[in-house]
């Protein structure tokens, strides 16, 4: 799983990131070297997220993120690839990867 | 009988552990198994041969001991048939001689692309970057050296579950991350081989600056720093940095023996017995120096070796071509500009063109802001103004640079400079 993080502060939505070059130079290159594309989405601003959590039965909801830090969760995508170099070239490849962070975690597997 | 049964299977550990874990690592996939079964084959190493004496070959007695431990373990946990089929078929040869240097240079590129030394996957999957660069290092003594957790605790000075626990993490990553058991492809490798070599070199400057109760344990870091650059040296023959990186161990190393006094203080470069360098290990220096710069590509590796060597080949102090000196410091702020290279430069600026020169560099690198907290910063104007005859401010500067010192060693040097200062006007 690639999660992208990038600062928040203009936000593109996910037709114009489609249509970004370097986005579609980056869905070309992992067909090319068979990093299969298993799905993704382009996440709403963090001003939009809504947290929950329970605490003694209680349900606590409040308005925004996780963690309030400028680099936010835009968006993920979920990769198939032999090894963590192949998700790091296929991270390194991504957009986003030139001015936000983008953090690639492992689906556990047994 | 039995302190010759001790000796060869320590030195059959040394020089075989490294080799017997990675091969099973490449069979298995599995470092727990790996370190288990190697282990379990020097236990049952050190019986067999009190009863039976050393054999011819101890390094293949051993790979095929813990091959048959591990065939045994992964049969037990009836595991896919093609792990055992692997490890059934795992090479047994004997690992190579260690006169690696005569070999140094022996064989063309082409047949070094080819390298599949399990040892070298080993190496680059320690270093892997995405390892945090402790957990690097620790792996790195663990699974090619053979250190055990508490040695590695107590070099790094961390308390024993913390580097259990960091070891523990680290291999999981690996698994995990699925971080791959390879030597990384031609467009990572140079990145890569930059982060092997600087671990390499942290494992010496731990040996080699640590000074005091920890010596001892510290000096083995030094001498396994060094075995494992002559293996990746021997394994990766065209990669001139790799040379260089062995050859400026070896020329620091080579004065080990007179940097300190017998009071365990440290003596500086132009003080110390000479007499007492390790000569043989200083031509090999240079000569694998010279060997790497022919190649034409001299990396920070080359240069800052290439310096170790300006001063290792000094009939006396007086000798040194401090020019020269200067010379490769400015090459070495282009390969790598950090405000540590440019305060060295200043030093040997200074010893070429005289304090002032120096005085100067130093002045511009502290307006900059650079080093703040660095206590060899206010030590170098110190030692610059004190040849100045600029006394109280040299006194003002070393008083400056105590406060910053963290060593006892470097605090007592620092302190009977301030009192020739003060004692001499």
């Amino acid at each position: 799983m690639l999660i992208i993080c990038d600062d928040e502060s203009a936000p593109l939505g996910p037709a114009e990131i489609a249509r970004l070059p370097g986005h579609i130079d980056w869905i070309e290159h992992m067909e090319r070297s068979g990093v299969v594309l298993l799905g993704g989405e382009r996440l709403r601003s963090s001003d939009d997220a809504t947290s929950v959590r329970t605490r003694d039965g209680e349900v606590l909801i409040s308005d925004g993120p996780f963690m309030e830090t400028k680099e936010q969760i835009g968006g993920f995508a979920l990769i198939e690839c032999a090894d963590l170099d192949a998700a790091v070239e296929a991270a390194s490849r991504h957009p986003f990867a030139a001015h936000g962070v983008i953090e690639i975690r492992p689906v556990w597997q047994e | 009988m039995s302190e010759e049964v001790e000796r060869a299977a320590a030195e059959a550990f040394r020089r075989h552990w490294g080799q017997i874990v990675a091969t099973l690592i490449g069979a298995t996939g599995d470092w727990d198994l790996a370190e288990e079964c190697a282990q379990d084959a020097f236990e049952l190493a050190l019986a067999n041969w009190r009863r039976d004496g050393v054999p011819n070959s101890p390094g293949a007695w051993l790979t095929t001991t813990a091959r048959n431990r591990a065939t045994d373990r992964l049969r037990r946990r009836s595991v896919a048939a093609a792990k055992l089929r692997q490890v059934a078929v795992m090479a047994r040869g004997e690992p190579g001689p260690a006169e690696l240097a005569e070999e140094m240079f022996d064989g063309d590129d082409a047949s070094r692309s080819g390298v599949q030394d399990d040892r070298l996957r080993l190496i680059f999957t320690c270093c892997h970057p995405a390892l945090a660069l402790d957990a690097r290092v620790a792996l790195t003594l663990r699974t090619l050296a053979g250190l055990g957790t508490p040695e590695i605790a107590r070099a790094f000075l961390v308390p024993e579950p913390t580097m259990a626990q960091r070891l523990v993490r680290a291999k999981r990553k690996i698994r995990n991350a699925g971080i791959p058991y390879r030597v990384p492809p031609a467009p990572l490798l140079p990145e890569r081989t930059q982060a092997v070599l600087g671990v390499l070199y942290l494992l010496f400057n731990e040996g080699y600056a640590a000074t005091g109760g920890a010596e001892l344990i510290r000096a083995s870091l030094t001498a396994e720093a060094i075995r494992l650059a002559r293996l990746l040296v021997r394994l990766m023959s065209g990669e001139s940095e790799v040379v260089g990186l062995l050859a400026l161990m070896l020329l620091h190393d080579a004065r080990g023996a007179a940097r300190l006094d017998d009071a365990g203080d440290l003596v500086p470069l132009e003080e110390q017995d000479r007499a007492r360098w390790d000569t043989r290990q200083i031509a090999e220096g240079v000569r694998l120096l010279e060997a790497a710069l022919r190649r034409g590509r001299p990396g920070p590796y080359q240069v800052q070796a290439a310096i170790a060597a300006c001063h290792a080949t000094a009939a006396d102090a007086a000798d040194t071509d401090w020019e020269q000196i200067a010379l490769l410091y400015e090459r070495l702020t282009g390969l790598v500009p950090s405000p540590v290279v440019e305060l060295n430069r200043a030093v040997a600026v200074a010893m070429a063109h005289g304090p002032q020169a120096g005085l100067d560099l130093v002045e511009s690198l502290e307006a900059s802001g650079a080093l703040p907290g660095y206590h060899l910063l206010p030590a170098t104007r110190a030692d610059l103004l004190r040849r100045l005859h600029r006394c109280d401010e040299a006194a003002a500067a070393y008083r400056q640079a105590l406060e910053l010192v963290t060593t006892d060693s470097e605090r007592r040097f620092l302190l009977r400079r301030l009192a020739a200062l003060t004692l001499g006007g």
